[in-house]
């Protein structure tokens, strides 16, 4: 999974570069200027930190997040094979959320601040989990179009200029191709079974297309922090052009599948090398991005709820803990 | 609300014959659940067979502001590398 600069409230983040040590700055824009990695000792500007703090902690709420529709269907699984694939996926998500939220604890917010945050309503996560998962192709779609999206992302991230986000990176897609692949494996199958399972198919496509596309955040016209993300070489690429790579890696698979794209728009440009798409609904992107997704409040619920049922876990471990320490002392 | 396990740092060894290297961090309690959360979060496809955990708090690390300093020695002693010498050719693999 990943996650987009999605807070627009955060425009504040280009603007205070002036109250820094401009011979500091000076130095650390040549730095990243340089292609060299910024580790979490080096100076750096307070809004390099705030931007990376976000869109790192958003990255790993979204992993976490995630975990929850895909842990949905883990009793309703067709076979044992596609429970252990799925059960397999869920726990890598678990894990790219907590390498990721050590990169962003790097950067001086506590692992606990973050997850506050998220459970408070305050942090944002990937849109796309706030649509439903309606039948079991939907968990194909997300593995073949949500985790295609994800990597399309992720992979120029592995050279962002932060080295524990870069590293975090280098992780996460290389296990992040076993998630795309058993996602489009299992469409594959359910394409060679009865009509009914092809049009299963096709509605998760139907479904899942536009938001897919939305993952890569506002296009460049309407993206403020863009440019400076990409100066610092936070970001390699601006979300247009990720857009674009997915469009045209994903069509072809489209076709191999036997299912329509839901575009009438959509059409090879022989002479942009690309395939030309329709206007994608930016209303329906913000209005998801404001909370107002068709199951965003349920989400929420369910975070903290396993949050909560779990929280007994944490404290027996924690009582453990204390009573070793406190044999420990009596014994010294 | 509960306070948050202390950070520790986890040292993969990819396997036998290679050293143990820096792989990321975890949240535990307490040294042996902090291996288990390492081999969880870190060791899922064979990535090793052999795991170290420390307390974050415990490493000791130099200062990057200092790092001109701190390794200026190492440049400066070029008598140190091999290359510095010039031995006539008749001297064959020294």
């Amino acid at each position: 999974m990943y996650t987009t600069e999605l807070d627009k409230t955060a425009g504040s983040a280009a603007a205070p570069a002036a109250v820094e040590d401009p011979a500091l700055l000076a130095a650390f824009e040549a730095r990243v200027a340089n292609d060299e990695f910024i580790e979490p000792k080096d100076w750096m500007p307070e809004a390099y930190r705030r931007t990376l703090t976000r869109q790192i902690s958003q990255h790993a709420h979204s992993e976490i997040v995630g975990m929850l529709p895909e842990g949905n269907w883990l009793t309703r699984a067709p076979s044992l094979k596609r429970k252990a694939i799925l059960l397999a996926k869920i726990q890598d998500e678990g894990g790219h959320g907590l390498y990721l939220y050590c990169a962003a604890e790097t950067l001086g917010t506590s692992r606990e601040q973050m997850i506050e945050a998220l459970h408070a309503g305050k942090a944002k996560y990937s849109t796309i989990f706030n649509y439903p998962t309606l039948n079991w192709a939907d968990i194909g779609a997300i593995g073949w179009l949500v985790d295609g999206a994800a990597i399309m992302n992720q992979v120029p991230l592995q050279r962002t200029s932060y080295g524990p986000y870069a590293r975090a990176m280098v992780r996460v897609c290389k296990e992040e191709s076993f998630h795309q692949r058993q996602g489009y494996d299992l469409l594959l199958e359910m394409m060679k079974g009865t009509p009914e399972q092809r049009a299963m198919v096709q509605d998760a496509m139907n479904r899942w297309w536009w938001p897919s596309l939305m993952m890569f955040g506002p296009p460049d016209d309407n993206s403020p922090n863009s440019a400076q993300s990409i100066r610092w070489r936070i970001k390699r690429e601006t979300n247009d052009e990720l857009r674009q790579k997915f469009v045209d890696a994903t069509v072809p698979q489209a076709e191999l599948l036997g299912i329509t794209v839901p575009d009438p728009d959509l059409q090879w440009n022989e002479e942009r090398g690309h395939y030309d798409f329709g206007a994608i609904d930016w209303n329906e992107f913000y209005a998801v991005v404001r909370g107002e997704g068709p199951v965003a409040r349920e989400r929420m619920k369910a975070r903290r709820a396993a949050w909560d049922e779990g929280a007994w876990v944490r404290e027996a471990a924690a009582a453990w803990e204390a009573r070793q320490a406190a044999r420990r002392a009596a014994a010294a | 609300m509960s306070k948050d396990w202390p950070l520790w740092e986890v040292f993969v060894r990819a396997r036998g014959g290679l050293e143990h290297r820096h792989a990321g961090s975890v949240h535990a309690p307490d040294a042996e659940l902090a291996l288990r959360h390492a081999r969880d979060t870190y060791t899922r496809r064979m990535e090793g067979v052999s795991l170290w955990v420390v307390r974050s708090a415990d490493i000791v690390a130099s200062d990057p502001d200092q790092a001109g300093e701190l390794f200026e020695p190492a440049a400066s002693k070029v008598y140190r590398h091999p290359t510095f010498y010039d031995l006539p050719d008749a001297v064959k693999h020294m």
